[in-house]
């Protein structure tokens, strides 16, 4: 009896240690930390879940309180009396059904709202595309004829409206500081509000299930400033810079036109166009930061593992591995770090 | 004794055996097909489990190789597969068919035959689905045929092999172009097989409840378990043809390229996500209503009062039952779906923790004020009310539908779902096996031991999913083969949880193994119970009741033990214990004969057709593959030829009757 009666009471300490700890202590914060919101949209969001929350934990106190007591309080002891046999009270019925439909009618109506709210694009949004592939996203920027991936650039205070499709399967879009999530389906267009109060990075993922790398298909939002915005814009409409002849640059960009172009576009290196590509375009490729689809960030040995081996890197890869030499590698980071 | 003429009319001799192998092979004894049904599913639980652990020693680190992603995803999804289909829900099947006609004072259930029929599709279901892993391509499905997507050559496993779809299948993703190869074939096809068994099963339990009740059992003095199977065998009849249908679609995608789901030629990849939730949302309740009716069965006769609200908590679980089918998009609040849906499908899912409610109330009711004895099967019922109370909380915060659409596709709902699944529906599961142990082996299991595997459970299970609420919050998505190095600590506490509940389910089989030879010999009522099954004795008899009770109220059992005083307190009948003495010389030695259903084999073999006929059409384009479709289709129809011109031989149980 002393046993089991103190192996529960360290059962619920740790149990209670363990739930305790969850909120409480903390960890430090992931990058995709969905409880920190950067921008209105996932303000709103954030502020209509905290209310339930404590709900919540009102009621999750009350009722395990309750069986915790039962248990302890009516516990079969030497002595104890029969139990009358109560076969319920209809008035207690129906307070305890009442009560929780006040609770939900009163969550429901901001519910309401805000899915209403949150759902349509504002009208002086500025509208970016937003494609996903099996495993990177792909932004156009249809006003000014902008295409890039990996990571979308948006003006920071202002309302983006991202339309959003699928080149391939459903995937799912979520930057989780700037709104929820949305899918990406294939043949059918999604809409996502997005700002960000501040510039900065924000880091997002593909959240539906999207075959083998699903778990590396990243996503990057740089927020900018109005002025850097409109300069990026710019920039990315200029093409890439012919290679100094003779540098290992030039040599790279052989390498590139040979082994690369049948998927890429590096203007105005490579034949293939815009909307006839397997992989993101490489013009701009250094404005980026990451590579192979967001998941790891620029290095050159990150680079040279990837290009060494792609699909060793990120299983399932479209990008084969090309057998790359060392040399040829080399010269192709050289030419890579020339497209700014 | 069988004529001459009689053995004339069929080609077969009806099969006789009592014991050993093709007894249980013939068999139409519920019991018998109950037990049958929780090995299997027990099985299985173990497989599933074993496939989570491997989950959660690659998670135990955020950059592991311990499993390539083709294994990672092929494990996650038969997981998921595996506790859903092969384990909760046969184990809720394996209770209905042991108990439902016990608790309703019938002698079997209305189509024995069909009953076997259901367990053998159900097995074969289940082994077709998972030998998919020897015949499927060893590389994992990946890639548009001829743009084929690449792996290193390190990453082709046999364990690859798996079905990497999620249990949820979604399209295109698990189309012919992005799963190649024949392993979700195996995944959609099983499922299609193991849907046909519990559509049998449904249809059974209806006619059963409907039709074998004892005199005087009206429909509101049947214990709540009872009720549930039959909210339960509704859920199934309604929900189970419309994800056969999305199957059958899915098949043909794949096979016969129809394009259902396929956007490229006008179909449409959300309607798969809205046949498959409107199936797949009923189904949580198919997965959960068994063991609510069994924490109903045992919460009054450990309180040692009866269930509070019983009418409340009756109508309560049909209410889930109808709710259960008007809230399947609330899966879906991030695909897009109008903001009008959604509000919608929102409202439906706080409605539907209306009766969650007051199931929750009525429960802490009967404790209250109760004299409780905290034995094993009432320790797990207690496990079961606090972790889905939990369960039902998270579920409310998905209801506010901005705010789902952060947790949505993270860890946060994987807390949240095995709050409900594994907290919920399998504990109450083990408290049923415990409950109900001393009925099926007439022995009871030792009780220290079960305190130990509780303990161990409710501590390792708390370990394993709390910390995923926060995991999901700090955003780690599922199914994910890589996360966050930041998120390593608190995965590493969730994997150790995960080797608790492992540690725990040992000392399980060993209470299970060893009580089932040695335990104490239980005797008549050893939980001084309250319904009909435990007015017989145990082992319960083969022919379960030798004289068929006539039923006065609720509780029935209980009211012939016990009367009450002045103030309400039971009181013991001076005759009780003779009564039950006699009940248990009786129950054992039946004063007239009784017949039973006789055994066949037609069931075994008909269910035997089915997963050739699924190996056909998997390989339909090659000759062994259309041979296999002849095959199985002729096994199937010669048997329900044989079933269908089967003499109605009379066997007895009892007293030999003279001729």
């Amino acid at each position: 009896m002393v046993r089991s009666r103190s192996g529960r009471l360290l059962a619920l300490a740790a149990a209670a240690l363990f739930l305790g700890a969850c909120s409480v202590i903390g960890i430090p914060d992931s990058p995709l930390n969905a409880l920190d919101p950067k921008g209105p949209f996932a303000r709103r969001i954030d502020d209509l879940f905290w209310p339930v929350f404590w709900v919540a934990v009102v009621v999750f106190v009350l009722v395990e309180g309750g069986f915790l007591l039962a248990a302890v309080l009516f516990r079969d002891r030497p002595g104890r009396k029969e139990p009358r046999q109560i076969h319920g009270n209809t008035r207690l019925e129906i307070i305890w059904t009442v009560i929780p439909i006040v609770i939900l009618a009163s969550i429901a109506v901001p519910t309401f709202k805000g899915v209403f709210e949150l759902t349509e694009c504002g009208q002086n949004s500025y509208p970016v595309e937003v494609i996903g592939h099996q495993w990177w996203f792909e932004y156009r920027y249809p006003e000014a004829g902008v295409q890039t991936a990996n990571v979308m650039v948006i003006p920071a205070g202002r309302e983006v409206c991202a339309s959003m499709t699928s080149d391939d399967v459903i995937h799912n879009f979520w930057v989780p500081a700037l709104n929820g999530k949305r899918y990406l389906v294939p043949g059918q267009t999604t809409l996502l509000r997005l700002q960000a109060d501040e510039p900065g990075l924000y880091q997002g993922q593909c959240a539906e299930f999207c075959g083998l790398s699903h778990a590396l298909m990243k996503a990057q939002v740089r927020a900018v400033t109005e002025d850097e915005f409109q300069t990026w814009l710019t920039a990315q409409l200029e093409p890439a810079l012919q290679p100094v002849e003779g540098s290992p640059a030039a040599e790279g960009l052989t390498v590139f036109q040979n082994r690369c172009t049948q998927c890429h576009t590096a203007t105005p290196f490579s034949s293939v166009g815009l909307e006839n590509f397997y992989g993101p375009n490489l013009t701009h490729f250094m404005d980026r930061g990451v590579i192979a689809g967001a998941y790891k960030d620029y290095s050159r040995e990150n680079l040279a593992a990837w290009l060494a081996n792609p699909p060793g890197e990120k299983p399932g890869s479209y990008m084969p591995d090309l057998k790359l030499t060392q040399q040829e590698i080399d010269a192709l980071i050289a030419f890579l770090e020339t497209l700014q | 004794m069988t004529t001459a003429a009689e053995r004339a009319a069929t080609i077969f001799r009806r099969p006789a055996p009592e014991k050993g192998i093709w007894s249980w092979i013939t068999t139409v004894d519920h019991k018998r097909i109950g037990v049958m049904y929780g090995y299997s599913a027990f099985i299985f639980f173990i497989i599933g489990g074993l496939e989570a652990l491997l989950l959660r020693i690659h998670l135990s680190q955020a950059e592991s190789n311990f499993l390539t992603a083709a294994e990672y995803n092929g494990l996650f999804t038969t997981h998921g597969v595996t506790m859903v289909f092969l384990v909760i829900m046969p184990m809720g099947a394996a209770f209905m068919n042991y108990l439902l006609p016990l608790m309703i004072g019938a002698r079997d259930v209305a189509f024995p035959r069909l009953n076997a029929l259901s367990y053998w599709i159900f097995l074969f279901g289940g082994l077709f689905l998972y030998s998919g892993i020897l015949f499927s391509g060893m590389a994992a499905p990946i890639g548009v045929e001829g743009v084929s997507g690449n792996l290193d050559p390190s990453d082709i496993t046999r364990l690859g092999a798996l079905p990497d779809g999620g249990w949820f299948f979604y399209q295109p993703n698990a189309s012919r172009d992005f799963s190649p190869g024949t392993a979700v074939d195996f995944a959609a096809l099983g499922l299609q097989i193991l849907g046909i068994a519990s559509l049998i099963s449904a249809v059974n339990f209806i006619v059963t409840i409907f039709n074998l009740r004892a005199k005087g059992m009206r429909l509101l003095r049947m214990p709540v378990f009872i009720w549930m199977s039959l909210v339960v065998a509704f859920l199934l009849l309604f929900s189970l043809p419309i994800i056969a249908i999305a199957l059958f679609m899915v098949t043909f995608d794949r096979q016969f390229g129809t394009l259902f789901f396929d956007a490229t030629g006008g179909g449409d990849p959300i309607l798969w996500q809205h046949l498959f939730w409107l199936f797949g949302h009923p189904e949580v309740y198919i997965l959960i209503l068994p063991a609510m009716g069994i924490v109903s069965e045992i919460l009054p006769v450990f309180s040692r009062k009866p269930l509070f609200g019983y009418a409340a908590v009756v109508f309560a679980g049909a209410g889930i039952g109808f709710l259960g089918f008007g809230v399947w998009a609330h899966h879906m609040f991030a695909s897009g779906i109008t903001p009008a849906a959604q509000a919608g499908f929102g409202i439906a899912t706080m409605t539907i923790a209306v009766p969650t409610g007051v199931k929750i109330f009525n429960w802490l009711g009967t404790m209250w004020l109760g004299r409780i004895r905290l034995a094993p099967p009432m320790l797990f019922a207690i496990g079961f009310l606090a972790m889905f109370t939990i369960g039902g909380l998270s579920g409310v915060t998905h209801s506010i539908v901005p705010s789902d659409w952060q947790q949505t596709d993270t860890y946060y709902i994987v807390g949240h779902f095995h709050y409900v699944l594994f907290g919920g529906a399998i504990f109450g599961i083990f408290g049923g096996l415990y409950y109900w142990f001393p009925k099926f082996a007439g022995r009871m299991l030792n009780e220290r031991l079960g305190k130990i595997h509780f303990w161990l459970w409710f501590i390792g299970f708390n370990m394993t999913f709390a910390p995923m609420h926060w995991l999901g919050f700090q955003g780690m998505i599922r199914r994910t083969w890589r996360y966050h190095p930041s998120l390593e600590f608190w995965n590493q506490i969730v994997s150790i949880g995960a080797f608790i509940i492992a540690l725990g389910l040992v000392v399980f089989i060993f209470n299970w193994v060893r009580s089932r030879r040695h335990g104490p010999i239980a005797g008549m009522d050893p939980w001084d119970a309250r319904t009909l099954e435990w007015s017989i004795p145990n082992p319960t008899p083969v022919h379960n009741f030798s004289t068929v009770p006539t039923v006065h109220g609720l509780d029935e059992f209980w009211h012939r033990k016990y009367g009450e005083d002045d103030e309400g307190r039971p009181v013991r009948k001076d005759d009780a214990d003779s009564y039950v003495a006699r009940l248990g010389e009786e129950g054992n030695d039946p004063a007239v004969p009784i017949h039973l259903p006789n055994p066949t084999y037609f069931p075994f073999l008909m269910a035997a057709g089915l997963p050739l006929i699924g190996y056909g059409i998997i390989f339909h384009t090659s000759a062994v593959g259309k041979a296999l479709i002849a095959i199985g289709v002729l096994l199937s129809l010669s048997a329900l030829m044989g079933w269908a011109t089967e003499p109605l031989e009379e066997g007895h149980h009892g007293p030999v009757e003279a001729h």
